[in-house]
């Protein structure tokens, strides 16, 4: 096949990945988009494998070729059926690390081809190895913290943390211009992507479990300028395409998710928020006297002349996977007259958009679930609004108290509703670290319980009232 | 620099674009838009293949290596996105 072939087909294949995420754009039109960007790798790759430098690899060349993808696409393909839609966030983080970890690799490769590169092949280079490997540990410590595994989920602080890393930031760039001004040293390069290692574990750890959605956002943005680098080294059009692509949905998903939490980007890396910073009134002033007890044969009364309930999930619903029994709830709510919808706050859940995909992976009908501005005029006018596994997301303290570390946090207005039922194991608080007022307003229920038993039992109660 | 004018140039354009039809994504989508993007961010699959095609000892084992990450990107975040785009009904 000749070049301009091959460029044609690469072409093509851009086009067929910007049609696919286009497609993202509706649920009806999401499969088929996904199915186009699979169908221009597919194009891409075959095209590569007609490259005369491929095709003039000798059989053992080839040979690795094969076996590279088979043993690529058998890992992908496992993970890809086995993972539990609850574990997609730690799934993401693993591709967001692949990605990087392929483009530094791949730099590194063309590095060490020798041949004279041009300071521009060299400089992107640079760039490839210090982002990909950022990258790539930053990711599996995401993934670490996600799985619960080494790290806790908390921010991990320790002291001279900032000035360690500003020398590391340092070291990074001298290296970087050694690398540019003379690339045969391939030592230097594998230095730099040491350094690179280290500042991608040193930049994650301070980040916290509920703060991970803006991690894996910038991460995967990372990724994609990486990848894009990448495109920069081998003067390859598609690679910077993708690479733009995928590196502008990070930032633009990095951006929505600190908006939703009401902080910069900067204040989220520094992990700055936690369970140990400024709590400015104690659980006990809040709570004290004022917490109101209730049962699911309660709750099932207020269900019985409920005209309208909102159901509020958060990351507790994940954990307990309680997705499935309060779908079922929810069908029969409605199939006793009642309006039921489901409330999504932007960072519910560990990753955007998680507690959507499971609530439609329970067969909940995505004309139900309900974003936080569209659905946040409609509180005042809602019977009965049943939070279940969320807290700070749902905490009006964001609207009164400008010390308190999430003011100014949009949250969902659920405290506009006549009665609000909370189902909660204990009056322990969110990530933020702050007692909720919500739970001790005057027309708020609290259903102490196991999120999942907590929904079998109001299910059971609603059927025998 | 005769290069890296077009290079960059496609880069930018490519930003724009993405941009533009990023925004029009629902915070519905955003989970599978995640793992699609890392699926075609798995391009750098074609890069692996050049590079393991390369003679020498180096290139080919760190393309090699390469390959297999690019190549789970690309199986593994088409699949499960599939996976999930498919759970997204509405009931008629």
């Amino acid at each position: 096949m000749t070049a301009v072939l091959i460029d044609l087909t690469y072409l093509f294949a851009s086009i067929l990945f910007i049609f696919g995420i286009k497609g993202l754009t509706h649920p009806r039109t999401a499969v088929r988009g996904n199915l186009l960007g699979a169908t221009g790798m597919l194009l891409a790759v075959v095209a590569t494998l007609a490259d005369r430098q491929v095709l003039g690899a000798g059989a053992q060349g080839l040979g690795l070729i094969l076996g590279g993808v088979l043993l690529g696409a058998a890992l992908g393909a496992a993970l890809a059926l086995k993972i539990q839609m609850t574990a997609m966030p730690q799934m993401v983080a693993l591709l967001n690390a692949f990605g990087g970890g392929a483009s530094a690799l791949i730099a590194g490769a063309v590095l060490a081809e020798g041949g004279n590169p041009t300071t521009q092949t060299a400089i992107a280079t640079v760039a490839s190895g210090i982002i990909g490997s950022v990258t790539f540990w930053g990711s599996l410590v995401a993934f670490d913290k996600l799985q619960g595994l080494l790290l806790p989920d908390n921010p991990v602080h320790f002291p001279g943390q900032q000035p360690l890393n500003a020398l590391l930031g340092l070291a990074a760039v001298v290296l970087g211009v050694w690398v540019v001004s003379d690339p045969g040293l391939l030592n230097n390069y594998g230095l730099l992507v040491a350094v690179g290692s280290v500042m991608g574990i040193l930049l994650t750890i301070p980040i916290g479990g509920a703060d991970m959605p803006v991690a894996i956002a910038l991460l995967n943005s990372y990724s994609g300028l990486a990848a894009a680098s990448t495109g920069f080294v081998l003067n390859n059009n598609i690679l910077i395409i993708t690479g733009s692509l995928v590196g502008a949905s990070g930032l633009i998903l990095t951006r929505i998710m600190c908006k939703a939490m009401n902080r910069s980007l900067l204040n989220v890396l520094m992990g700055a928020i936690g369970p140990d910073s400024g709590t400015t009134v104690g659980a006990d002033e809040v709570y004290a006297g004022r917490i109101k007890s209730t049962s699911p044969e309660e709750v099932a009364v207020l269900f019985d002349g409920a005209r309208r309930v909102v159901i509020v999930p958060g990351y507790g619903m994940a954990v307990a996977q309680a997705q499935h029994q309060i779908r079922e709830l929810a069908s029969l709510l409605e199939s006793r007259g009642t309006e039921v919808e489901f409330a999504i706050h932007p960072v519910a859940g560990r990753m955007p958009g998680h507690m959507n995909v499971l609530l439609a992976e329970a067969d909940v009908d995505y004309d139900k679930l309900r974003e936080m501005d569209d659905i946040n005029p409609s509180f005042p006018q809602t019977d009965v609004s049943l939070i279940i596994g969320a807290n700070d997301i749902v905490n009006p303290v964001t609207r009164t108290d400008p010390a308190s570390p999430i003011a100014g946090m949009p949250i969902l207005d659920v405290d506009k509703s006549r009665t609000v039922v909370v189902v909660k194991r204990s009056l322990s608080p969110g990530f933020a670290g702050i007692p909720n007022p919500l739970f001790a307003a005057d027309n708020t229920l609290m259903l102490f319980a196991d999120g999942k038993q907590a929904v079998l039992d109001l299910i059971a109660a609603v059927k025998d009232s | 620099m005769e290069t890296f004018l077009p290079l960059l140039t496609i880069f930018m354009l490519a930003i724009f674009v993405g941009f533009e039809i990023i925004t029009k994504v629902p915070p519905l989508l955003h989970t599978p838009l995640m793992s699609g993007s890392n699926a075609i961010s798995g391009i750098t699959v074609i890069g692996a293949i050049l590079s393991v095609a390369v003679e020498g000892r180096v290139p080919t084992v760190l393309g090699f290596l390469a390959l297999v990450l690019a190549t789970i990107n690309v199986v593994g975040g088409f699949l499960v996105t599939h996976r999930m785009v498919g759970m997204f009904k509405k009931k008629d």
